[in-house]
């Protein structure tokens, strides 16, 4: 008898992806946005979470998707991790799923760049894929570039 | 059931008293009878409820006591301890009952045989005593004597219901309390044995040490860890004589106890991280101490085992019934509970509490903060009085929690200082010097973080103190100063700052050789070192890599020294100041902020985004109009610069540098502009913004994930809920390399200010024809325009130009200066390339061919002219240089331009 896990289902930029359930705080509306000069692209801002400063990445963003209307405000997908809770910023949310770990194949060729390596693996479900993300590597970004000179002085 | 357990706890805390009392007084009847009583009903008890182990225990307990009471027996202080041990296992399983309902499944057979053969009037046989030692449990029946009032329970306890056979590891948190304890306690050791060392016959402190030590050989051996107990025992041995006044105490054997200091520090080390005691058996060191304590009548101490000698040394004390001098080490065991009464009233109403928890508390509280700025927001011009009053109240509760909360965090500067004692006598031992470490104001408490942020930097100060403030003992005698050296540590509250105050009576700083050493860094030239004011001179020593020390030690004088100093303490909010006369002494001032945690914060505006910079790092607000006349923000080279009061402060675009969008408003822009005048370093800077709010008690919060981002310190929440950054105004200074420009700058700036005819100052070179370059003092330029020739226009016979709104009289410098070709100059070209003086609000250009370079290099001014116009020349990138009296041109060029300048 296999495993199962439940996972937070959302799409972003048209893909529909699901991160392990475990890890995900919570689920909220978009929130005030302060931008953080100087942070990698893909940090949206920082955003105030009950009294918690909440770093947002903005996932489209992350996985290289085009930018997001304007129009259209973000979820956030707030997510448990070392070092104080960080939200992911999606289109919308989908619905809670279980789904047993050994459906899960390896990513398939139509996926394909940064993506691919942060989907950890893909549920066949009638009619579309989901594609499983690895948070840590999600939340794993790349040194902030800018300080680099800085530092050097 | 629960009764019994009440009970029988009361029964226990009362047999550990009447132990103590039997100990003293062997042929107390009474108290014997007292005790045999109590074993007994709890040998009845435990029976009746069917805790048989407990029972067979006590059972055992009670037959040894039961032939003491008839007399078949004399107490012997190897009993004693064995019973308290015996209570100990008691009331762990006890303990054990309470939380399981079982008695745990421990082995005390150790224990139970020791009993059993006292009860036969047998010593206890040496293969048990060893094998005691072998888990943590049994261990106690070994070590319980002197930690039995302290750890030794509530290990016993926690090794119970963990399982009596399991490893040490087993129990971290009691080994961490254990590991935090000890460490605490060495610190207060270190301070205790420089404090000996001074005062030899101190003793009041030998005690202390003594106990100290003891304690730790006591909670070492219950938690198993056997290397730190036998350490810690012949250190406790060597002790025990000098407290005795058996041996006298020497340096060796001062620097053997320190030494024991630190290996005990590594062992503690090492049990933090792995639970156990290292690999290093500290054998040498061991046989050191065990050595120092055997002299100097050998005869008397053969103290390699000196247990072996206890029962007949201590039935010697007890047949006479003379109760052992507290000086016998064999009655030291007995000595632990004794003073233990004295410590609890302290440790009763003291409480450990994980830092963590209060800053998850610390946090709250700032929430509150926010929530109660929203709400008096939200109040003010509310009709309802009710609520007005309740917003009141509130406010007030919120500004006293806060205050509380913070005190919390609050901690003794004392707690860093107590290593210092320790630190000095090392150095000094070390530089060959004496000193008298002074500690004022142990008691000041600030922050814990603050606390932890100065740590190091005090620590630097204090070694550059001794190494090189303090001279050697001889030369203090020539001067006619105590031999020893006096280095006094003051901290006091002032004006919700706390002070700290480092002075030391030593040789001060010498200005000459600081100002010798810049030059001979090539940092000024002769000439600006000797018109530095001793204030710049001493600033000097804060630049990297700077030391005047003229050989470096080992100890410090490497020149990585006070520029990080400063550094540190300017990130904490905090400021330095130093004085120094020379052949008297140096003192240090610093002064830090209570708190990080809130912090007033000026709030200021940059494209949108809303920014807090803490105000400890804010000089003054300006706002520059160029439109009301005076100079706006002017270039000099691509760095943007505003003149204040006569001198030029270098200026950083916010939104520049933190590449906020929509680009940034050119320099010399129309329009008024908001400069925030920030110090980083002890340098001025300016930071234009596009607008300035109110200051505000802002909660700094960390930056979650973004942490090490140049520019900011953290993060913080407004009355409105948003996120706002706070600006780390070094780091941005830093970032913007406004700091970098600054440095150089102020000691440039420092001989400018005396006389203008200086060499050395920064100069603009420029070509005034194909042959002749010539140059101005920087200084003298406001800033370098381009106009095209047709913008010439003339007034009053003079070339004038205009610009926003002002017209600039234009002086083409080949012409005055009449130089031969100078028809031939500019006047067929479209451009003409203007440098502007300004004096006062008025300006005025001087026409040159061509703009060639700044140069900061200093040069040696050759006074063999008599041109007018001209100061002298110099060698400049390898050319002959003229350097221009821009005042001289302008006064004869334009006579009116002063008389109107200055009205």
């Amino acid at each position: 008898m296999p495993a199962t896990q439940h996972f937070i289902t959302f799409y972003v930029g048209g893909l529909f992806c699901g991160i392990d359930a475990v890890q995900v705080q919570e689920l909220t509306t978009r929130r005030e946005m302060t931008p953080v000069p100087l942070a990698p692209a893909e940090i949206e801002g920082l955003i105030n979470l009950r009294g918690e400063i909440v770093t947002a990445i903005d996932l489209r963003r992350r996985l290289a998707l085009v930018p997001r209307p304007a129009e259209q405000p973000p979820m956030n997908v707030v997510i448990r991790a070392e070092g104080g809770p960080v939200s992911l910023l999606v289109d919308e949310i989908g619905d809670v799923m279980e789904i047993s770990e050994d459906t899960l194949e390896s990513p398939p060729e139509t996926v394909r760049g940064v993506a691919r390596e942060l989907v950890r693996g893909v549920c066949q479900l009638p009619g579309r894929l989901l594609l499983v993300l690895d948070v840590g590597k999600t939340l794993e970004l790349p040194t902030a570039r800018t300080s680099v000179t800085t530092e050097s002085n | 059931m629960r009764e019994f357990l009440v009970e029988s706890h009361e029964n226990l805390d009362r047999l550990d008293q009447e132990f103590l009392t039997l100990e003293r007084n062997p042929a107390d009847k009474e108290t014997l009878a007292s005790i045999f009583r109590t074993v007994h009903t709890l040998k009845g008890t435990s029976g009746l409820l069917g805790y048989k182990r407990l029972e067979k225990l006590a059972h055992s307990g009670e037959n040894l006591l039961s032939r003491l009471r008839s007399g078949q027996l004399r107490l012997q202080p190897e009993m004693a301890s064995t019973l308290l041990t015996m209570v100990d296992v008691v009331r762990a399983m006890l303990a054990s009952v309470e939380s399981s309902g079982t008695e745990g499944n421990g082995d005390y057979s150790g224990l139970l045989t020791s009993l059993d053969a006292l009860a036969e009037g047998r010593s206890v046989p040496a293969p048990v005593r060893e094998q005691a030692t072998q888990s943590p449990t049994q261990v106690a029946t070994h070590a319980s004597p002197s930690g039995a009032g302290l750890n030794g329970t509530k290990a016993s306890a926690s090794s119970t219901s963990a399982g009596i056979q399991a490893p040490p590891s087993a129990a971290p948190p009691f080994v961490k309390e254990f590991v935090a304890e000890s460490h605490e306690s060495l610190d207060r050791l270190d301070q205790e044995f420089a404090a000996l060392e001074r005062n030899p016959g101190d003793k009041a402190t030998l005690a202390n040490i003594f106990r100290t030590i003891r304690t730790l050989k006591g909670s070492s051996g219950v938690l198993g860890f056997k290397k730190l107990e036998r350490l810690a025992h012949s250190g406790e041995r060597l002790l025990g004589r000098l407290r005795s006044g058996e041996l006298e105490l020497t340096t060796e054997m001062v620097s053997a106890l320190l030494a024991l200091a630190n290996v005990i520090h590594e062992m503690l080390g090492h049990i933090e991280r792995s639970y156990q005691d290292g690999h290093n058996d500290a054998s040498a060191l061991i046989d050191t101490l065990t050595r120092l304590s055997q002299s100097p009548s050998g005869s008397e101490a053969p103290s390699a085992v000196p247990e072996h000698r206890q029962p007949s040394h201590q039935a010697r004390n007890f047949a006479g019934g003379v109760p052992a001098p507290p000086i016998d080490p064999a009655e030291e065991p007995h000595a632990t509970p004794k003073e233990a009464p004295a410590v609890p009233s302290v440790a009763d109403s003291t409480l450990r509490v994980d830092v963590s928890l209060l800053d998850k508390l610390m946090n709250l509280v700032g929430e509150l903060v926010l929530a109660r700025n929203r709400l008096l927001q939200f109040s003010v011009g509310q009709e309802d009085h009710d609520l007005v009053a309740v917003t009141q109240r509130l406010n007030h509760i919120t500004t006293d929690l806060q205050e509380r909360v913070m005190k919390v965090r609050m901690q003794p500067i004392g707690n860093i200082w107590s290593k210092f004692p320790r630190l000095v006598r090392d150095l000094c031992a070390q530089c060959g010097k004496e000193v008298q470490l002074v500690l004022e104001g142990q008691e000041t408490e600030l922050d814990k973080t603050l606390l932890e942020a100065i740590k190091d930097p005090l620590t630097h100060i204090v070694r550059n103190a001794v190494d090189h403030g303090i001279e050697p003992p001889q030369v203090r005698q020539q001067c006619g100063k105590p031999t020893a050296g006096r280095l006094q540590l003051c901290a006091y509250h002032e004006g919700g700052q706390v002070n700290i105050e480092i002075t030391d009576d030593g040789g001060g700083i010498d200005l000459a050789r600081v100002r010798h050493k810049a030059v001979e860094k090539g940092l000024l030239t002769t000439d600006q070192a000797a018109r530095l004011n001793d204030r710049q001179a001493l600033e000097m020593i804060f630049l990297p890599g700077f030391s005047t020390a003229e050989k470096t030690t080992t100890v410090s004088g490497r020149g990585v020294g006070m520029d990080v100093v400063r550094t540190n303490v300017e990130r904490i909010g905090g400021s330095m100041d130093i004085q120094t006369r020379l052949g008297e002494g140096t003192t240090l001032k610093i002064k830090i902020p209570l708190t990080l945690a809130i912090i007033p914060g000026l709030l200021i505006t940059c494209r949108g985004e809303r920014f807090a910079i803490p105000q400890t790092s804010l000089v003054e607000l300006l706002r520059v109009d160029p439109a009301q006349g005076g100079a706006g923000i002017e270039m000099v080279y691509g760095a943007p610069v505003y003149r204040l009061r006569g001198k030029l402060l270098p200026l950083a675009f916010l939104d520049r540098e933190l590449r906020l969008q929509a680009g940034s408003p050119s320099a010399g822009s129309v329009g008024p502009v908001d400069i925030v005048v920030l110090q980083a370093e002890g340098c001025p800077f300016g930071l234009v913004v596009d607008d300035i709010h109110d200051t505000e008690e802002i909660v700094v919060k960390p930056m979650g994930r973004l942490r090490g981002l140049p520019c900011f310190a953290g993060a913080t929440i407004l009355g409105d809920g948003r996120v706002a950054l706070i600006l780390d105004v070094v780091g941005l200074a830093l970032h913007s390399g406004v700091l970098a420009k600054l440095k150089e700058r102020s000691f440039a700036d420092a001989s400018e200010s005396h006389e203008q005819r200086e060499a050395g100052e920064p100069l603009l070179l420029f070509d005034l024809d194909a042959q002749t370059r010539m140059a101005i003092p920087l200084a003298k330029v406001s800033r370098l325009e381009v106009i095209v020739s047709s913008r010439v226009e003339r007034s009053g016979g003079l070339e004038v130009f205009q610009q926003r709104g002002q017209i600039i009289p234009l002086v083409r410098l080949a012409q005055f200066l009449s130089k031969a070709g100078a028809t031939t100059d500019t006047a067929g070209s479209d451009e003409l390339h203007v440098v502007v003086h300004s004096a006062g609000n008025r300006s005025v250009g001087l026409v040159v061919a061509c703009i060639h370079d700044i140069v900061q290099k200093p040069f040696e001014l050759q006074h063999g002219t008599d041109r007018p116009g001209i100061l002298g020349s110099a060698v400049v990138q390898d050319r002959v240089t003229d350097l221009v009296d821009v005042e001289g041109v302008i006064r004869t060029a334009c006579p009116a331009f002063y008389a109107h300048a200055t009205t």
